[in-house]
């Protein structure tokens, strides 16, 4: 005690100036968390304040568990996830190498590149929306007027269609953070090791196999990881274009914890669901972050 | 056979033109030095050689055959960059097989090769490491290796030893020519260094502007130098150069010195003609030091205005014509700022030079 005592007198200002942010910190961010994991445990529903205090144990848990709705909107969620990162990949790598031998208004190219970026995720879920409406949509009365489809094609209606057109959507909107990352590498690539190869026999495609590759795989890296956490809280995009229906056909982990914790007003069961795709977001990162660290490693050198 | 062979070579950047229509003759297994200032397109020629680089006019021919258009690959050759370009995410071994690999030749094979590449250049101790993970002097010998393992018709080395200290430059200097003496192939090797110039090469190419200034042996260029930029870029300390007018025999310099016209340039000057003079360091001497057999001499009486001691010789810092001159003393003593000195001159060794050209009127 005594030694805390000095070590508080000694270091009074500096813990004076850090006591305001200390103190938002434990309120903002711990508090809430703490209350949400106690909830988890409990049988809080919104409507009914006082079963606030009704501890449940495990039941949450368990229950979450046991439930097919959330396990398939927790496959989806991964299902999404795998294709919209490695699409986004393919076509901002793409994107990247193609703007990357631009000489000529590359500066502009760059800028609108960057154009999804600047929208709104609700906006950009709306645009879709009408987009593949089946009466209203423009890719719809595109088919139909050239001939391609006899009948509307209920883009948002059908499983997997609806998969495809909210992956489009996410994929249109991020597709440009791979882009640019990897863009943001070809600049800082060293011209001497492409050259070296090219002397040492390589053709275009194995230069790009073998040296530039492998210096873009951390910028790549670095782009899956916020990506994976983008996308694994995706919401707004699905909430707006399909809800998460029709009938759960389309729904992913948060369109399901939203509905479970402000439909059906279960907090207490919402919470446990929301701790369950933690741990996945948790997992991606770690994922990530240890290809990351291995790709550095590599490139030792740089 | 692989003689390289350029024909009115020129590269322009734009509207800029860098190299102006260069001819050069490399013969097969010859060791060539491109050697410069900074600036002169000594790396954009070699570059264009290796394909790296397009070639704006003129043809390239490797082996008799026009390489104008065709990719590095096709080319055969091997090129070690001036800061290396290792592969930076690959292993020693990696680096050294790399060039074998692509051409898919069987792992047995690349381990011989790589195996014997590093043997010659003492890597066998790193072959696991990465390049991060060697010191400078270890990374060009991977540089090195990876461009012997092929067995290519033509070596271009760009500045190879530039980034290493005084000591491991020399050493590798040394490694190098034996090097060539191993795997006897055609050398292309560009440096600024005109010590590696005249240490290495078989035939040195001085180069200026993006114009050849002269081709020879070392010894050719270093005796014989076509023009004044020559003669000061090749040997150390730089030749003296002293402006003057011939008058009966001699040139007469400034505040009414004057030297005897060399015997090599008698009869090729005319009276009145303004001519730039040059002599080396090492021919110009005080008459108690002077060494025997030196042929016909002249005689100065200098003032030196300041001694440098280097050991085995004193560099005498003087003044001819008011032009700062600088002469050898080869058994050194203590000499005094001031002290006057009667030298002595090897007309044999000494140099005119149009003084509006700067050509050596030689010829
Ligand atoms: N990409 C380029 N665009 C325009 N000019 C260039 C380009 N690359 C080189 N140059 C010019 O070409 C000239 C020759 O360059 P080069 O690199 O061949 O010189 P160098 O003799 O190798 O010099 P150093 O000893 O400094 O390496 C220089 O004047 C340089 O400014
Ligand atoms: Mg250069």
């Amino acid at each position: 005690m005594t030694r805390f005592r000095r070590y508080a007198r000694d270091h009074a200002v500096p813990l004076a100036l850090l006591s305001p942010a200390v103190l938002v910190i434990l309120l903002v961010v711990l508090l809430p968390l703490l209350f949400s994991f106690y909830t988890s445990f409990s049988n809080y529903r919104l409507i009914r304040p006082d079963s606030l205090w009704d501890w449940v144990g495990f039941r949450n848990y368990a229950r979450v568990l046991g439930d097919g709705d959330f396990w398939s909107a927790f496959g989806r969620t991964v299902l999404f996830l795998t294709v919209a990162l490695n699409l986004e990949m393919l076509l901002g790598l793409g994107l990247a190498l193609m703007v990357n031998r631009i000489t000529w208004g590359q500066r502009t190219m760059r800028t609108i590149m960057m154009f999804p970026m600047m929208f709104s995720p609700i906006l950009v879920g709306f645009q879709f929306k009408y987009l593949f409406n089946d009466t209203i949509g423009l890719v719809n009365n595109a088919l139909q007027s050239l001939g391609l489809a006899s009948e509307p094609i209920p883009f948002l209606v059908d499983r997997w269609l609806a998969f495809a057109a909210i992956s489009f959507a996410e994929i249109w909107m991020s597709t440009s953070i791979f882009a640019i990352l990897i863009l943001a590498g070809l600049f800082a690539m060293p011209k001497d090791p492409i050259e070296a190869a090219r002397v040492d026999g390589c053709s275009n495609w194995q230069v790009f196999r073998h040296i530039t590759l492998p210096f873009l795989m951390p910028f790549i890296y670095i782009a899956m990881t916020i990506r994976s956490l983008d996308v694994a809280r995706a919401y707004d995009i699905v909430d707006v274009m399909t809800g998460g229906g029709p009938a759960g056909r389309t729904e992913l982990l948060w369109t399901l914890i939203a509905r479970t914790a402000y439909d059906d007003a279960r907090m207490g069961r919402a919470n446990a669901m929301a701790y369950f795709s933690i741990l996945l977001s948790i997992f991606f990162t770690w994922f990530f972050f240890r290809k990351l660290m291995a790709a550095r490693r590599h490139l030792g050198a740089f | 056979m692989a003689e390289v062979t350029l024909r009115k070579i020129v590269k322009s950047y734009g509207a800029l033109e860098v190299v102006h229509g260069i001819d050069l003759d490399i013969a097969h297994n010859e060791f060539v030095v491109l050697v410069g200032p900074s600036g002169c397109g000594k790396s954009t020629t070699l570059r264009m050689i290796a394909g790296l680089e397009e070639v704006s006019g003129g043809e390239i021919a490797i082996g008799g055959r026009v390489v104008n258009t065709l990719p590095p690959r096709a080319r055969n050759i091997s090129m070690v960059f001036q800061n290396y370009a290792l592969y930076p995410h690959m292993t020693v071994r990696e680096n050294l097989g790399f060039s074998l690999k692509i051409a898919g030749r069987p792992p047995a094979e690349i381990d011989k090769a790589t195996d014997e590449a590093a043997a010659i250049l003492g890597l066998a101790d790193y072959m696991d490491r990465t390049p991060g993970e060697l010191s400078g002097g270890q990374r060009q010998r991977v540089a090195m290796g990876r461009a012997i393992v092929r067995h290519p018709d033509v070596f271009l080395f760009d500045e190879p030893l530039s980034n290493l200290d005084a000591k491991l430059r020399t050493q590798m200097r040394v490694e190098i020519k034996k090097l060539h003496q191993k795997v006897k192939t055609t050398i292309v090797y560009v440096t600024h260094d005109q010590v590696e110039a005249m240490t290495l090469a078989d035939r040195i190419v001085i180069m200026k502007d993006g114009h050849i200034v002269q081709t020879g042996t070392p010894l050719e260029v270093f005796e014989r130098p076509a023009n004044t930029f020559v003669a000061t870029f090749i040997g150390s300390p730089p030749m003296n150069l002293v402006d003057g007018v011939v008058a009966g025999g001699a040139v007469r310099f400034a505040g009414d010195v004057s030297l005897p016209v060399p015997p090599a340039f008698r009869g090729r000057v005319q009276e009145g003609q303004r001519v730039t003079y040059g002599f080396r360091a090492d021919n110009l001497m005080p008459a108690g030091h002077a060494m025997t057999g030196i042929g016909e001499t002249a005689e100065i009486d200098l003032t030196i205005a300041l001694a440098e001691p280097l050991g085995a010789e004193t560099i005498l810092l003087s003044e001819l014509a008011g032009v700062e001159i600088q002469g050898k003393m080869y058994n050194p003593r203590p000499v005094a700022a001031g002290e006057r000195l009667s030298c002595l001159l090897a007309l044999d060794h000494a140099h005119l030079f149009d003084a509006e050209t700067g050509a050596s009127l030689r010829t």
